[in-house]
């Protein structure tokens, strides 16, 4: 059976990881590769890096950084920020990324994704959305978080669909950095909007609430930054608490 | 153990594969001649693949001729059957044909199959020494192989919940002769995955 996912984001800035609440007040923390080697050894499923100045300082993404990771993980892992052309796209995938997310460039160009996954595939090349309960819907804002778009974010996640993208990364920005647990109605409504696999981002703050995202909602997998970084949530624990509870969960086999 | 050739197919980044079987890249088919063992990647889609491996045709016959080990990695273990759903060119098989069958899109499921998954031994393969049904995997795709003759199937692997929307039992590993697939990415499987790849290194092909 397949199993849910859990995801650890890597927030990174000049080199090295950071995790912001709410997006502000960023503190630096560590290397990267450091972490992510010692992710893949606590059993997390899967990567996401995230270059967090690209988008406001319009630089790309460092591949030298991305083929680090590659040569230094065995697990998949997912690379973006700022990315905007096909061709910065295909040098991310080329320098060792599994696979790729665009998130302002997409909302601004959607022709992004259809060129995007025409080159690298559909199953390589993720959607991200960061949305904001506004008025009765909820809102895609782009560059960081800090521009409303007036987009509507199921809406544009079922564009984002139909244009070739193969998963929805999608992160509450009311949920994100206060470890409430992950937003529920957001989720719900996104994976069951959408026939791609979702992955739910901001909120997690205690293992039950990775429970409940996955038992109230269709979502694929499960993201977080900071429980994981500082140590408040040992994956191990959090996936064997998840698989006593009847949660589908990669273990992996003692010998 | 003999070299390992892994086809460089275009987009794709292969430094894991490579580096899992200390093997080489190669570009062009003149380099597969000295190959004791060969691995077909892929990322992409079929029809980009089966375009690349044209040139590869010839001497991937010769090769499976000779027994050489070959190992297909997801859209290079679907590049192994005769043709794919996928293929924007189907007025002719443009797969390898190694394996009869073709390969399909998954339907009334959440499309492409992501993530970690097990896998159900059902046959006996060199691949899985010391690896166990129950296993996880790390899977990708969107189409999954239907095979003509069942026994060459050494894996099969559940999608979907049974009498809930789709459900499907693929072949998620084959092996005929000296020719192996495996539909997941063992180079992205964690230590299992090295298990497997460490495996196929092993394999002694016929001549060595």
């Amino acid at each position: 059976m397949l199993a849910k996912r859990i995801i650890a984001a890597l927030d990174v800035q000049k080199g090295r990881v950071v995790k912001g609440i709410k997006f502000q007040n960023i503190v630096e923390t560590g290397d990267p590769i450091a972490q992510a080697i010692a992710y893949e050894e606590h059993g997390i499923d899967e990567i996401v890096f995230l270059d967090i100045s690209a988008s406001r300082e319009c630089r790309g993404i460092s591949q030298a950084l991305v083929t680090d990771i590659a040569k230094a993980i065995h697990i998949p892992f997912m690379v973006g920020g700022g990315l905007s052309t096909v061709e910065e796209i295909v040098s991310v995938i080329k320098a060792g990324a599994d696979k790729v997310f665009v998130n302002s460039a997409a909302v601004k160009n959607p022709s992004l994704i259809e060129k995007a996954a025409s080159v690298i595939g559909s199953a390589n090349l993720c959607v991200a959305i960061d949305a904001k309960w506004e008025a009765g819907g909820y809102e895609v804002y782009v560059n960081g978080g800090s521009e409303a778009t007036g987009l509507d974010a199921l809406v544009w996640a079922k564009e984002a669909q139909r244009l070739g993208a193969g998963e929805i990364l999608i992160t509450s920005m009311d949920a994100d950095g206060v470890k409430q647990g992950f937003d529920i109605p957001l989720n719900r409504s996104l994976s069951e909007a959408v026939d791609l696999p979702v992955i739910a981002s901001g909120g997690a703050g205690k293992t039950e609430d990775f429970l409940e995202v996955f038992s109230l909602t269709a979502v694929s997998g499960a993201l977080a930054a900071s429980v994981f970084h500082y140590g408040e949530i040992e994956i191990r624990s959090l996936k064997n608490y998840l698989i006593e509870n009847g949660v589908s969960i990669r273990h992996e086999r003692n010998g | 153990m003999g070299n390992v050739a892994v086809i460089d197919l275009g987009v794709a980044n292969v430094y894991n594969v490579v580096k899992a079987l200390d093997g080489y890249v190669v570009s062009s088919p003149r380099q597969l001649r000295e190959a004791e063992k060969i691995v077909i990647p892929g990322v992409g889609n079929f029809s980009a693949i089966a375009e690349r491996l044209d040139d590869f045709r010839e001497i991937l016959v010769a090769k499976i001729q000779e027994s050489t080990p070959i190992l297909g990695i997801c859209l290079g273990f679907q590049i192994l059957f005769e043709s794919s759903e996928e293929d924007i060119d189907l007025s002719k098989n443009r797969g390898l044909g190694v394996i009869k069958g073709r390969v399909k899109r998954f339907r009334k499921i959440r499309v492409p199959h992501m993530g970690w998954n097990q896998i159900e031994l059902t046959g006996e393969s060199p691949l899985f020494t010391g690896i166990k049904t129950g296993d996880y995997f790390y899977f990708v795709h969107s189409y999954y192989a239907e095979l003509e003759e069942e026994g060459v199937v050494t894996a099969v692997t559940d999608y979907g919940q049974k009498g809930k929307g789709g459900f499907y039992r693929f072949a998620s590993a084959v092996g005929t002769g000296s020719v192996y697939g495996v539909q997941f990415h063992p180079e992205k499987s964690g230590n299992i995955g090295k298990r497997l790849l460490d495996n196929f290194r092993r394999i002694e092909g016929r001549g060595q």
